[in-house]
């Protein structure tokens, strides 16, 4: 793999977690238990497509062959798409969108503060930027896990079965593969498993304070970073790159 | 070589009549968005976007480049830069006196935030998120008036 084709591979991969999750965060509008919470989940979404937005703008740049950030979002096929398993999740319940986002934006703080320092520009840059919005949404969904773990009983229950059921997606974001080794090797990128420290201390925190129990590591199913996604990604896409599969190209 | 009649004083005037879309009473040169105005050989202006998923980013670009052609500038070029990131610390002081004026507090370092009406500290918050991404929904004590407030990002 060349270096090029290292910083593409881990702009896609940044770039699909952004989208993939903001079109399942989407999918929640309208349908929130209050008017706070409502606005709080469509600007977030939208800070996530911005970010993919420029993650694909930046990897159509590197990669130089024309691709648009909607070719990227709207016409590859579900095994080239490469983010985490965490993220394609159906919403589930407000509890379980809860905390697929405290999982998953407790994580993406640090590897952003990480990409920060990295030595490619575009990435770094795009990092500063994006960082800033996702200490906000980090300290959210921080404060409703405390909420609802520390809420009723009824809360408290659901909220640990949620984050019982979400635990075996966790492992693939610190499990370096091929890309992640060459990223961090060449560009100086982030170390997986020193953020795997940080994610963990920070998580027992936050779940100490909600009151609620740390799931034990067991099995951790991965393969989103490869390609091999759940059956729930491409439902997820059928409906998102519906129109411009369709009317190819069609612009309003 | 080609000498543009246009000097960049001016165009950094035109500039300050282009308006930001969601909050209009303020200029892009308020919001502290424009990093860098050129007019060599064509005129080149530099913008930041505020919040990455802005949707005001394409219109103001398309209202900048509006602006310079309304004024018979045909050749413009927006670029835009990420780097260092816009934060509100970027919203120059007249722009935080207009925010005010037209009833949305601004952006403070402070625990306080002053009521834009009758420029009260007793004021509570009623929700963390508002109409747009970069404004909560607050409430005064004295004067009773709902009012924004523009976060600090």
């Amino acid at each position: 793999m060349t270096s090029d084709e290292t910083r593409i591979a881990y702009t896609l991969r940044l770039a699909d977690n952004a989208l993939v999750l903001a079109q399942r965060m989407v999918e929640m509008v309208a349908a929130e238990p209050e008017l706070e919470e409502e606005l709080a989940n469509a600007n977030f979404a939208l800070d996530y497509i911005g970010q993919a937005r420029m993650l694909y703008t930046h990897a159509g740049q590197l990669e130089g062959k024309g691709r648009s950030e909607d070719d990227f979002a709207f016409v590859r096929d579900e095994h080239e798409f490469r983010n985490l398993l965490l993220l394609e999740q159906p919403n589930g319940h407000f509890g379980d969108a809860l905390v697929r986002q405290f999982l998953f934006e407790t994580w993406y703080l640090h590897l952003l503060d990480g990409l920060i320092a990295c030595s490619e520009r575009g990435l770094s840059e795009i990092a500063a930027r994006a960082i800033k919005e996702v200490k906000y949404h980090s300290r959210h969904s921080s404060q409703w896990l405390v909420r609802l773990g520390d809420g009723t009983e009824l809360s408290h229950e659901r909220v640990q079965a949620s984050l019982d059921d979400a635990w075996r997606y966790t492992g693939e974001m610190f499990a370096a593969d091929e890309i992640d080794v060459a990223f961090q090797r060449e560009f100086d990128g982030p170390d997986l498993a020193a953020i795997h420290k940080l994610w963990r201390r920070d998580v027992e925190k936050t779940v100490a304070e909600a009151t609620l129990r740390l799931p034990d590591d067991d099995w951790m199913l991965s393969g989103g970073k490869q390609g091999r996604h759940s059956e729930h990604l491409g439902f997820l896409l059928a409906e998102m790159q519906y129109l411009q599969r369709s009317f190819p190209g069609a612009t309003w | 070589m080609v000498t543009n009649p246009v000097s960049v004083a001016q165009v950094y005037e035109w500039l300050g009549e282009v308006p930001d879309p969601e909050i209009p009473v303020l200029s892009i040169l308020d919001l502290g968005i424009v990093r860098d105005v050129s007019v060599k050989d064509k005129v080149t202006v530099t913008l930041t976007p505020t919040y990455s998923g802005c949707p005001a980013t394409e219109v103001i670009e398309d209202s900048v480049l509006e602006a310079l052609k309304g004024r018979g500038i045909d050749d413009v070029v927006v670029n835009r830069v990420l780097s260092p990131p816009w934060t509100t610390d970027w919203i120059t002081e007249s722009g935080r006196d207009k925010l005010r004026q037209y009833g949305i507090a601004p952006p403070s370092r402070s625990r306080e935030i002053a009521c834009p009406q009758c420029e009260s500290l007793h004021t509570e918050l009623v929700s963390e998120f508002g109409s747009t991404a970069c404004k909560s929904s607050w409430r005064c004590k004295d004067c009773l008036e709902p009012f924004e407030y523009f976060k600090c990002l």
